[in-house]
C-alpha cells in the first residue's frame, strides 16, 4: 500500500509515459533522449579511447612490436572519427537536450519526434562505421580528414565511411534545427535572449554552425563517393579536377567543426565558474559578443589547416591575419573567466575542478594554436606532433572536461542524488595529471621532428614517445572511475534538494532534483526567471 | 589541498619551459627546434622563438592571477565574494587593444618572411621532385639525371613487425635512404615538387622547407643552404600516404660546389656508359645510381 502511494506520487504521469523498451525506443521526452546521447556518448568515448591505447602502445617503442602500419592508419582515422562524432558531439547534444528546455523555461524541446530520430540515426551511423573494421580491406586508413587520391584506395571500407558520415551528419542538422526552433521560440515569456545562461547562448550559435557547415561535409563527401563509383574526377587532376579543393572544402566544414567541439564548453565553464566563485560571470554581453565573433570569424580561416599545399601569397597572409585574429575574442573569454574568480569566494567542488583545469590547460592549447597561425613556423609545426599536441590539448583537457564538469554539475539535479565527491575528485587528479604526461610531451616531439601519423619513428623520439604513452595508459584507465562515479550515485548517492549548489543560479536550480518528468508545464514566472539569472 | 599539487604542477611546467631553450641529439633533450642551415630557417626559428616567449609572458601575467585567485579568494579562508563586480569597461579596453597590438607585432616579420619564401626567382638549379607510394624520386631536369630513394635496407628489415631487431643498433634508423638528393652549398636550388599516386609532402626541418607533393600538381620551393654548412641532412614525408607513410625518409647530401659538379659529372658519364655498354629496352628509365 505505501508502495502504491509512494509510486504514484513520484510518477504522477505514469499513465502518459511509455514503459519498458518503448520508453526508448519512441522516446519524445528531451530529459530521456538528452540520457541516451550521454550514454551513447560515454560508450563511443571508451571505443575511441582504446584504439587510442592502441596507437600509444604501439609508440611506446621504437621498431613495430604490436600492429601492421595499416591497421595502425585505421586506428588513428577510426579513433578520430570515433572521438569527434560519437563521443563529443552526441554528448553536446545530449546536455542541450537535458539542460536547454530546463534553462529556458520550456516544457520541452520543440520537435519531440524529430529529437527521438536524431539520436536513433547515431547507433546506426557508428554499427556501421566500426563493422568496417572487419571487412576486406580493414577499416580506413586514410586520416578522419578523408583526403582523395588516399581516401579512394579504401577498400570496402569506402562506402561505409562515406554513408556513416552522411547518417552522423544528418543527426546533427537535425539536433541544431531544433535546438535554434526551441530557443528562438519556446523561452518562457520574460526569458529575453541576453538573459539567457551562457550554454543556451552557445548552444544556439553552435546550432547555426552546424546547420550551416554540416552540409558542406556531405558534399564533399559525396563527392569523393561519386568520384570512386561514378566516374567523376571532381578531385582528379587527370580529369581537370583538384585534390587540394577536396581540402578547402573539407577544412570550410572543419574549420567551424572545432569550434562547434569548443563553444558548448566555454558555456558550461561559463555556468560552473560562477557559481563556484559565488560571483556573476565577468562581462556577460562581452562574452555573448566574444561567441559571437568566434563563429564568425571561423568561417574565415580554414586554409591554415593547409598552409603547404602551394596557395598563393596573398592567401597564406590572409588566412594568417584571419587566424590570428581569432585569438582575440578568445582571449577577452579567458580574461572573463579569470575576472569572475577574482574578487570571489571559490570552494573546489569537482565541476569547479574540471572547469579550472579547463581554464588553464585550454588556454595553453590555444598559444600553440597562436603559434601555428604563424605561416612561416607553420611550414615547421604542420603534420607533426605539435599540432596533435595542439588539438589534444584543446579538445581533451577541453572539450572533454567541460563535458565531464557538465556531467558533474548537473547530475544531482538530474538523479536527485549528490554522488561521492571524493572519488570524483580522485578522477579528476588521475585525469589531470596524465593528460600533461600524455600529451605535453608531444609539443616536443613535433618540434624536435616528429611527423604526425606514423607508427614507428627514429630513436631520439623514443623517450617523450614512452612518456606519453604512459600518460596515455594511467589517463585511459582513470577514465574507468568516470562512469563508476555516476553509477553509484544513482544507486546510492545522498539525495539533494532543489540547489543543489550553494551559488548556482538559473532556471533549472528552480526545479527540484530530480525535477518532474514534465517540467515547466507552466512558464516560470518573471520573478523567478530574475532569480535565476545571474547578471 | 589544491595549493601544493598545483604548485608543483606549475613548477613542472615552468621548468620544462626554461629548458625549452636547451638542444640536444637525443631523448630527453630533444625539445626545440632547431635554427637549421639555411637563412630562412634561421628566420623561421626566429619567429618561433619570439611567439613561444610572448605566450609564455602572456601565460605568466594569465595563470599567475588565476593562480592568485585560486590562493586568495577561497571560501575556506573567508573570503567574501563583491557581487558587483561584473564590468569594467577600461580594463576591457586594454585587454581587447593589447593583444590585438601583440599580433601586430608578430604579424609583420612573419609576414614579411613569408615574402621572402615565396620569392622562388634566381634560383641556380633545378630538380623535381616525385612523391610516390613509398619513396621519392629525384629528376635534375637540366642534366637528365633521375634516380629514386628509399628508405635503406637495414631499417627496412629493422622496422618488420616482430623483427627481433633492435632499432638502436640500425644507423639512422628510418631516417637513411639509399639514394640521397645531392645539392651543392650556397646555391638557391628550386625543387619542383609533384605526387605521383596520392599526396605527400617533402619536408627538410634543417632547411624550413615542407611543400606538399600532389598528384597533377607541381609546387615550388627553394632553399639555399649556407654555405659552410655540406652535410647530410634528414627530413621525413609530412603527409598521410598510406601504410609506409612513415618509411619514406629523405635526406640530402650536401657537398661543396666543387664536390657537386664532380658528382653531376659522374653521373653523366655513368649514364653514358651504362646507354652504351648495355642495350636498354625502350622505354626505361633512366635510372643511375649514385655512389656517394
Amino acid at each position: 500500500m505505501a508502495d502504491a502511494h509512494a509510486h504514484d506520487a513520484t510518477h504522477e504521469d505514469h499513465d502518459h509515459k511509455p514503459h519498458g523498451w518503448r520508453r526508448w525506443v519512441f522516446a519524445t521526452n528531451h530529459k530521456d533522449i538528452g540520457t541516451m546521447y550521454l550514454i551513447f556518448a560515454c560508450t563511443m568515448f571508451f571505443i575511441g579511447g582504446a584504439m587510442a591505447m592502441v596507437i600509444r602502445l604501439e609508440l611506446f617503442k621504437p621498431g613495430m612490436q604490436w600492429v601492421d602500419p595499416q591497421f595502425f592508419n585505421s586506428m588513428t582515422t577510426m579513433h578520430a572519427l570515433v572521438m569527434i562524432f560519437g563521443a563529443v558531439m552526441p554528448a553536446w547534444t545530449g546536455l542541450a537536450n537535458w539542460m536547454i528546455p530546463m534553462q529556458v523555461g520550456a516544457p520541452d524541446m520543440a520537435l519531440p519526434r524529430l529529437n527521438n530520430f536524431s539520436f536513433w540515426i547515431l547507433p546506426f551511423a557508428f554499427t556501421l562505421l566500426l563493422s568496417s573494421l572487419f571487412v576486406p580491406g580493414g577499416a580506413p586508413a586514410g586520416g578522419w580528414t578523408m583526403y582523395p587520391p588516399l581516401v579512394l584506395q579504401n577498400g570496402a571500407s569506402f562506402p561505409m565511411l562515406i554513408f556513416a558520415v552522411h547518417m552522423m551528419g544528418a543527426s546533427s542538422i537535425l539536433g541544431a534545427i531544433n535546438v535554434v526552433v526551441t530557443i528562438m521560440n519556446m523561452r518562457a515569456p520574460g526569458m529575453t535572449l541576453l538573459r539567457m545562461p551562457l550554454f543556451v547562448w552557445t548552444w544556439l550559435i553552435t546550432a547555426y554552425l552546424l546547420i550551416a557547415v554540416m552540409p558542406v561535409l556531405a558534399g564533399a563527401v559525396t563527392m569523393l563517393l561519386t568520384d570512386h563509383f561514378f566516374g567523376t574526377t571532381f578531385f582528379t587532376a587527370a580529369g581537370g579536377g583538384d585534390p587540394v579543393m577536396f581540402q578547402h572544402i573539407f577544412w570550410f566544414f572543419g574549420h567551424p567543426e572545432v569550434y562547434i567541439l569548443i563553444l558548448p564548453a566555454f558555456g558550461i565553464i561559463s555556468e560552473i565558474i560562477p557559481t563556484f566563485s559565488r560571483k556573476p560571470l565577468f562581462g556577460y554581453e562581452a562574452m555573448v559578443y566574444a561567441v559571437a565573433s568566434i563563429a564568425f570569424l571561423s568561417f574565415i580561416v580554414w586554409a591554415h589547416h593547409m598552409f603547404t599545399v602551394g596557395m598563393p601569397l596573398a592567401a597564406q597572409l590572409f588566412f594568417m591575419l584571419s587566424t590570428m585574429l581569432i585569438a582575440v575574442p578568445t582571449g577577452v573569454k579567458v580574461f572573463n573567466w579569470t575576472a569572475t574568480m577574482w574578487k570571489g569566494s571559490l570552494s573546489f567542488e569537482p565541476p569547479m575542478l574540471f572547469a579550472l583545469a579547463f581554464l588553464f590547460l585550454f588556454t595553453i592549447g590555444g598559444f600553440s594554436g597562436l603559434m601555428l597561425g604563424i605561416v612561416p613556423a607553420d611550414y615547421q609545426y604542420q603534420d607533426t606532433y605539435f599540432v596533435v599536441a595542439h588539438f589534444h590539448y584543446v579538445l581533451v583537457p577541453g572539450a572533454v572536461f567541460a563535458i565531464m564538469a557538465g556531467v558533474y554539475y548537473w547530475l544531482p539535479k538530474w538523479t536527485g542524488k549528490m554522488y561521492d565527491q571524493a572519488l570524483a575528485k580522485w578522477h579528476f587528479w588521475l585525469s589531470t595529471i596524465f593528460v600533461n604526461v600524455l600529451f605535453f610531451p608531444q609539443h616536443f616531439l613535433g618540434l624536435a621532428g616528429m611527423p604526425r601519423r606514423i607508427p614507428d619513428y627514429a630513436v631520439q623520439f623514443t623517450d617523450w614517445n614512452m612518456v606519453s604513452s604512459i600518460g596515455g595508459f594511467g589517463f585511459g584507465l582513470a577514465q574507468l572511475l568516470f562512469p563508476y562515479v555516476i553509477w553509484k550515485c544513482v544507486r546510492s548517492g545522498t539525495p539533494v534538494g532543489n540547489r543543489a549548489w550553494e551559488g548556482a543560479h538559473g532556471l533549472e536550480w528552480e526545479l527540484s532534483s530530480p525535477p518532474p518528468y514534465h517540467s515547466w508545464t507552466e512558464a516560470p514566472s518573471d520573478a523567478l526567471i530574475a532569480r535565476g539569472a545571474s547578471h | 589541498m589544491i595549493r601544493p599539487r598545483l604548485a608543483a604542477h606549475a613548477l613542472a611546467l615552468l621548468a620544462t619551459v626554461g629548458a625549452l631553450a636547451a638542444h640536444a641529439d637525443s631523448g630527453w633533450g630533444l625539445l626545440n627546434m632547431t635554427p637549421g642551415v639555411t637563412e630562412m630557417s634561421r628566420n623561421i626559428y626566429a619567429l618561433h622563438m619570439k611567439i613561444f616567449w610572448i605566450c609564455v609572458g602572456i601565460g605568466v601575467v594569465v595563470f599567475g592571477v588565476m593562480i592568485g585567485s585560486l590562493i586568495k579568494f577561497r571560501k575556506s579562508r573567508g573570503a567574501v565574494p563583491d557581487v558587483t563586480m561584473v564590468h569594467n569597461t577600461k580594463v576591457e579596453m586594454i585587454w581587447t587593444v593589447v593583444p590585438v597590438i601583440i599580433l601586430v607585432v608578430m604579424a609583420v616579420p612573419a609576414a614579411r618572411t613569408l615574402v621572402e619564401i615565396e620569392d622562388t626567382t634566381h634560383t641556380e638549379l633545378t630538380i623535381k621532385v616525385t612523391g610516390f607510394q613509398w619513396g621519392w624520386n629525384y629528376d635534375y631536369l637540366d642534366n637528365n639525371i633521375s634516380y629514386f630513394s628509399h628508405l635503406d635496407r637495414a631499417s627496412d628489415q629493422a622496422r618488420e613487425l616482430a623483427s627481433g631487431i633492435d632499432p638502436n643498433s640500425v644507423e639512422h634508423y628510418l631516417l637513411n635512404v639509399d639514394h640521397p638528393l645531392v645539392v651543392p652549398v650556397g646555391t638557391k636550388v628550386r625543387l619542383l615538387i609533384t605526387g605521383a599516386d596520392v599526396i605527400h609532402s617533402w619536408w627538410v626541418p634543417a632547411f624550413g622547407v615542407k611543400k606538399d607533393a600532389i598528384p597533377g600538381f607541381v609546387n615550388e620551393a627553394w632553399f639555399k643552404v649556407d654555405p659552410d654548412k655540406p652535410g647530410l641532412y634528414r627530413g621525413q614525408c609530412a603527409e598521410l600516404c598510406g601504410r609506409d607513410h612513415g618509411f619514406m625518409p629523405i635526406v640530402v647530401d650536401v657537398r661543396s660546389k666543387e664536390d657537386f659538379a664532380a658528382w653531376l659529372q659522374q653521373q653523366s658519364s655513368q649514364k653514358q656508359a651504362a646507354a652504351l655498354s648495355a642495350p636498354a629496352a625502350p622505354g626505361t628509365p633512366a635510372a643511375a645510381p649514385t655512389a656517394p
